[in-house]
């Protein structure tokens, strides 16, 4: 412990912490733009500066040590001056079309300037006009209203795909990819973690409101939405409530109000999902099949595999991700089912990612000969819906999912979770292959937000050898040690994202203020686990509308119709 | 996804070239800060970085071409265009400066088609921007290779380049 004085009052705090870290203890927020806990730590932006006796200037609470005896101001009229005049300095080039931005309300500049009573007119800075990128179909990336903060540069690298940085120098420094390239022509995977740390409005997904309000607006149409399971334990907080609150119940009857003709639960194909690939890695392990077998739920993980490990495409199964299932069951079966043709769905998915806008356009995504999925929204979209129709969130009573494709289990629900497709799958596995009832469905190995986890089960008396990993650069250290030849798992589960769906592009923006002292993955996880706990079924392969699909339309896990329907393929996909 | 990438001047390295400028990144390969001197090696051999340089490079260092992109803008001295048989340079000094040298150089670029800092299609022509190349006395100035043009005109442009189209 060191001693140490803020604004005068004296504290004992741990060695070896920022400023920044200290005035936490001591109850005061310190104000951050580029900073972002174990993403961004740079001391560019010079908001969070504070006064240091004896120290020449002010310096950056993020990145200053703390040392034994030092005295620290915080609020004298130094730093309010400079941090004032920092952030009036950033509005003058700063594109301010506040009105119409899509992060307005919930943007960390406009929330700065309004704290520090800044004047955005103070100084008119010289400003570029830069194009759009809006070459891909995910996501839209506005050069006029980035503050160069370089949280998303830290993101993508953390990611360890590092398709953005910084170009040029001076005034003409701006965040783009190599050779101004669109990112559609550079290896981006889609994950739309750059769009979850942005302070401002320079990044945000490709909107699909309006093609989903025409659709429902059309009476040709039938349009059946599905969620996936992340979102209900996370939309709630564009509504106001906590971080990781579950609103299941509100979420469905609001999408009801929105006029969908039917609203499922993606859990149902996510319990699919685990008899297929459970199928396939039974199959691959009794004949020899390529191991480990890796999972393919998780569209941005599947794309960087195509960039940049093509060589192990073999390894993953070639299930579809339960979206594209969800979209392939709804075409096929429910379409044959209630006799409607297959042209006249609309099948609209809720995701918490952006990667699922890019999977639903990927080829061989067809069972009926139509598009799978016909728009993506991610929970944000979803939430903008919901406020522009004037639906009173908060005030909504609980609804159930429609039947019959609203049933999910409880090894459904987590694969919003990292860990929970191996967790699901390991539930049913271990009882088909033992035929005998698990005593513990917990597999508490494989959870948390650790990067990766290892472990080790005896299912028909041989031992199966699992790994779990979340965020790309975790899973980099995983393929990079199967090409090498360095372990020997059976099956590895990958999300691309940092703690998986909970903490996907597509979530709600949590502002660093708040991310810098809660972790939103354990938080959002932690309520997906327990909607698994309290759930009446936990197991995928007892999920009765799954017994029902098999024994009705695809006859057994693996059969001839399942695939022409459920599985897919990968392709090789240049870097550049 | 190369061919999203257009360079003015078609790329012509030699396999000489790439198996010297491999050997630059084999030897610096896993040190701190490899990017600088590798970056500057690879200008020596191709006279600038062009896409397929800087890929060669991004792949050999295992670093992102972003990486290697962003560098290469950052710092004045590197290239990404080729020098062309005839170099121009236009003295943008102070004196040169207020004797008119910015019109100079626009007729210039409007003569060649030519932006600051390229190269013409056909290799022939390269444009740069100079600062004070101590002729004051010659003001405004402009060099094309070796030769000095001074006290030049806006008129005399299109008869001094016609000299070294031929």
């Amino acid at each position: 412990m060191v001693n140490i004085k803020i604004n005068d009052v004296e504290y004992q705090v741990p060695e070896n912490i920022t400023v920044l870290e200290a005035c936490r203890y001591a109850g005061i927020r310190i104000p951050t733009l580029c900073y972002l806990k174990d993403i961004n730590q740079i001391g560019a932006c010079r908001i969070c500066v504070v006064e240091v006796k004896g120290a020449r200037s002010l310096v950056a609470a993020c990145t200053h040590p703390i040392n034994e005896g030092m005295e620290i101001y915080t609020n004298s009229p130094a730093v309010r001056k400079s941090r004032k005049m920092s952030l009036e300095l950033i509005l003058s080039t700063h594109e301010k079309k506040c009105l119409s931005c899509v992060r307005s309300q919930n943007c960390e500049l406009q929330t700065l300037a309004a704290e520090f009573g800044c004047d955005e007119t103070a100084y008119e800075g010289e400003r570029e006009e830069y194009p759009l990128d809006t070459s891909t179909e995910y996501l839209i990336r506005d050069n006029n209203k980035c503050i160069l903060c370089r949280r998303c540069v830290a993101a993508c690298k953390n990611q360890h795909v590092g398709v953005i940085g910084a170009n040029e120098r001076g005034f003409k420094t701006h965040i783009a990819t190599a050779f101004e390239l669109g990112l559609k022509d550079v290896p981006c995977v889609a994950c739309g973690q750059c769009i979850a740390v942005c302070p401002v409005g320079a990044l945000r997904e490709k909107d699909e409101i309006d093609n989903v309000l025409e659709a429902i607006n059309n009476p040709e149409k039938h349009v059946v939405v599905a969620t996936a399971p992340a979102v209900r334990v996370a939309i709630g907080e564009e509504f106001g409530y906590p971080v990781g609150t579950n609103t299941k119940g509100k979420m469905v009857t609001a999408l009801k109000k929105l006029g969908f003709d039917k609203v499922f639960d993606v859990n149902f194909t996510a319990d699919l999902t685990i008899m297929e690939e459970g199928t396939e890695f039974l199959e691959r392990l009794s004949n020899g099949g390529t191991l480990p077998m890796i999972t393919s739920c998780s569209p941005g993980w599947v794309k960087f595999c195509e960039h940049y490990y093509p060589e192990l495409l073999p390894n993953l199964s070639s299930c579809k991700s339960p979206q594209q299932m969800f979209g392939a069951v709804i075409k096929t079966y429910y379409a044959e089912k209630n006799g409607i043709d297959p042209k006249d769905i609309y099948m609209v998915s809720v995701m918490p990612c952006t990667a699922k806008k890019f999977e639903k356009t990927r080829d061989d995504q067809a069972a009926a000969g139509v598009a799978d999925i016909d728009a993506v929204l991610t929970t944000r979209e979803l939430a903008r819906m919901i406020k522009r129709a004037g639906i009173m969130y908060q005030t909504l009573s609980d609804e159930e999912f429609d039947n019959p494709l609203g049933v999910g289990t409880g090894a459904g629900v987590i694969f919003g979770a990292t860990g929970g497709v191996m967790e699901a799958a390991l539930r049913t596995v271990a009882e088909i292959v033992d035929k005998k009832e698990l005593e513990n469905l917990e597999f508490t190995a494989v959870r948390g937000v650790e990067g990766i986890k290892e472990a080790s089960y005896t299912i028909g008396g041989n031992e199966v050898k699992v790994a779990v990993a979340s965020g790309l650069s975790n899973a980099k250290i995983l393929m990079d040690k199967i090409k090498n030849g360095e372990c020997d798992y059976h099956f590895i589960e990958i999300m691309g994202c940092p703690g998986g769906c909970v903490n996907g592009g597509g979530q709600p923006i949590v502002p660093a203020d708040i991310r810098n002292v809660i972790d939103i993955r354990a938080v959002r996880a932690a309520s997906i686990y327990e909607e698994d706990k309290n759930l009446p079924i936990r197991k995928s392969h007892e999920n009765p509308i799954i017994k029902e699909i098999y024994a009705d339309y695809f006859e057994k896990p693996g059969s001839h119709k399942a695939h022409d329907a459920l599985h897919t393929k990968y392709v090789k996909r240049d870097r550049y | 996804m190369s061919q999203k990438v257009t360079e003015k001047v078609p790329f012509n390295g030699t396999k000489e070239q790439e198996e010297k400028l491999l050997a630059v990144i084999a030897e610096h390969k896993g040190m701190n800060g490899a990017l600088m001197p590798v970056l500057q090696k690879a200008q020596d051999i191709y006279g600038y970085l062009p896409f397929e340089v800087q890929k060669i490079i991004a792949e050999g260092l295992e670093c992102s071409l972003e990486e290697v992109y962003g560098v290469v803008t950052f710092y004045s001295q590197f290239s990404l265009n080729p020098k062309g048989k005839y170099k121009i340079g236009v003295c943008l000094g102070t004196a040169c400066y207020v004797k008119g040298s910015g019109k100079i150089l626009e007729k210039i670029q409007e003569n060649l088609n030519l932006a600051v800092g390229e190269c013409t299609p056909d290799g022939k022509f390269s444009l740069e921007a100079t600062r004070c190349i101590g002729a004051c006395g010659l003001a405004p100035v402009f060099t094309i290779n070796d030769d000095v043009y001074g006290r030049v005109t806006e008129d005399e442009i299109d008869g001094i380049l016609a000299k070294y189209k031929e």
